[in-house]
């Protein structure tokens, strides 16, 4: 096992798609965050009372994750896929005949990898965003944002290990991202947001997901906490990963 | 050694491989013959634990491939299909192949330095030609200095010199005493490569013989005969009991071991001969002989509308 996550580490660090994925999951993040929170430093300051408890400083720092979670999920999904695409699969499985071992250290290696990434962007983001709204500004120290910040660091870690999931049960990158980036970027927001699918909508892994992210928990009827979110997100990332060990196990490669 | 023992692969009603059992003894070049689409690559995939048979298995030194402890060491493989990342450079592939093997990182020099990619081990595989990406597999099949190698159509679209390269290499492999596999859908090839010889068609084993033996048995020898006065040649023949093939170019055919006859009887009877030689039928005629019945795509004859009317008036 060892060994293989070692051959592991060498293929992911010698393609530029990891470097130019994550380099960009990390400045879309944060330099959108940075911008959102520039703007919103003045729109608070007419806000009323009511409103001003309303506002969470943090969250509003993660404005960029949106987006920036694209480039992770194009991460995740090129890892595996790529595999595929380049016949690399072929060398990868005859080298290491035992499909567990490989899956599992392909995986890991990603997963840790995504997981410093992403909650180095986390903190980036945090950290810049609350530099641009000044006096609005929420503290590390503050109750519940520290859980906040480290939360999106896992949240962008388990976008990534869900694309992963996926890829490798679909096989193909063009048909993995096709279906991931339209659903993480639009269908799951609208199916979160509008009344009629709401209830189901908010059980996606990026609605239930993301909830970790704030501090001030907004006023609806959300059925679960912080964790709990993640906690279903988690079941999401453990079932598309079972779905692709299973489709790994079985077919011809 | 590798062993076959009724290997089966079944794609829902079709059969790509029909209980495939032989065995490829070290020392030697095994040829692996076919025409395309007979089942080589998809027998070779199964040698590989790549496709997983329908039934039957192999034994690579006597142990399922997915047995084997780091498997590079054991065997070897050049596959048709490219297998590698293209943005990646040709000496990290061969790292993460090296690595998962417990392969030493020295090794990976020692196989770029024989495959003569030494030069351009840190350039991207996207940028390598045909007849060094064949270099880059090949440099992954010696990595794990394995017993047992597999080469898939290993000359195929490489230039004369290419061609040697491979063709050196492997039968100085079968000299140290490895187990040396190669597929291809060229007769001619494997007659200057291959030891001994393995044919199927359309998935089925049709000889396992040596090469000496497949030579002996199909290269059919015939005297080949020209002459202005062919009518006249004809009927001497006929009335000597001799069988004649006629040749399309107007050319006669006789069966071998008759070229001095032939030649007393034409000077007996004052017929002018142009030519009178022994020859061999190539070894690619034979072997298309031998699969002739079993190939799957045929060109252009026996086209089979006529029956379909017959069978709809057997039908009416």
């Amino acid at each position: 096992m060892r060994n293989v996550v070692r051959s592991e580490w060498t293929k992911i660090r010698s393609v530029a798609s990891t470097v130019w994925t994550l380099s960009l999951a990390l400045v879309v993040t944060a330099a959108l965050g940075m911008l959102v929170s520039g703007l919103l430093r003045h729109d608070v300051g007419r806000l009323g009372p009511h409103q001003r408890l309303a506002f969470d400083p943090t969250f509003a720092a993660f404005a960029g994750m949106n987006i920036g979670q694209l480039a992770m999920v194009v991460f995740g999904v090129l890892v595996v896929s790529n595999e595929y695409s380049t016949g690399m699969i072929r060398a990868s499985l005859a080298a290491v005949p035992q499909r567990g071992t490989f899956f599992l250290a392909k995986i890991a290696v990603a997963t840790g990898l995504a997981l410093a990434v992403g909650m180095a962007t986390s903190f980036a983001a945090f950290f810049l965003g609350q530099a641009m709204l000044g006096p609005h500004r929420a503290s590390i120290g503050d109750p519940g944002v520290l859980r906040a910040v480290v939360g999106g660091g896992l949240y962008m870690t388990l976008i990534a290990v869900f694309s992963m999931g996926v890829a490798a049960m679909l096989r193909s990158p063009l048909l993995s991202l096709g279906i991931l980036m339209p659903f993480f970027f639009l269908i799951s927001h609208v199916l979160g947001n509008v009344d009629a699918t709401k209830r189901v909508g908010r059980f996606l892994p990026d609605q239930a997901g993301s909830r970790i992210m704030q501090v001030v928990a907004p006023a609806d009827d959300t059925p679960y906490g912080p964790w709990a979110g993640l906690g279903i997100m988690v079941l999401w990332v453990a079932a598309a990963l079972a779905g692709g060990y299973a489709v790994l196990k079985r077919r011809d490669a | 050694m590798i062993e076959l023992a009724g290997l089966t692969k079944r794609y829902g009603e079709k059969v790509a491989v029909d209980r495939l059992t032989f065995t490829v003894r070290p020392g030697v070049v095994t040829g692996f013959l076919g025409p395309n689409g007979a089942g080589k690559s998809t027998t070779m995939r199964m040698m590989l634990g790549l496709d997983r048979p329908t039934a039957g298995e192999v034994r690579i030194d006597g142990r399922p491939y997915d047995r084997l402890k780091d498997p590079l060491t054991s065997i070897g493989a050049l596959l048709e299909a490219k297998a590698w990342h293209g943005g990646r450079s040709a000496f990290h592939h061969l790292l993460c192949l090296a690595q998962s093997n417990g392969i030493p990182r020295g090794r990976v020099h020692e196989v770029l330095e024989t495959v003569g990619l030494a030069a351009v081990a840190r350039k991207k595989t996207k940028t390598f030609s045909l007849g060094m990406g064949r270099r880059l597999g090949i440099a992954a099949a010696l990595l794990g200095d394995p017993r047992v190698l597999l080469f898939d159509e290993p000359v195929n679209g490489l230039d004369p010199e290419g061609i040697h390269w491979i063709r050196t290499l492997m039968k100085s492999l079968a000299a140290q005493g490895r187990t040396v596999f190669v597929s291809s859908h060229l007769m001619n090839e494997m007659a200057v490569t291959a030891d001994h010889l393995i044919v199927i068609g359309r998935g089925r084993l049709l000889a396992d013989t040596s090469m000496a033996e497949f030579i002996r048995r199909n290269a059919r020898s015939y005297v080949r005969i020209r002459t202005p006065e062919r009518e006249r040649l004809l009927d001497v023949l006929h009335e000597a009991g001799v069988t004649v093939v006629e040749t399309l170019g107007g050319d006669v055919e006789v069966a071998d071991g008759k070229a001095e006859r032939i030649g007393e009887l034409a000077a007996q009877h004052r017929i002018v001969l142009h030519e009178l030689s022994p020859r061999q039928a190539s070894l690619e005629e034979a072997f298309m002989r031998l699969t002739a019945q079993t190939v799957e795509y045929h060109a252009q004859d026996e086209t089979p509308a006529p029956r379909w009317g017959a069978d709809r008036r057997k039908g009416n």
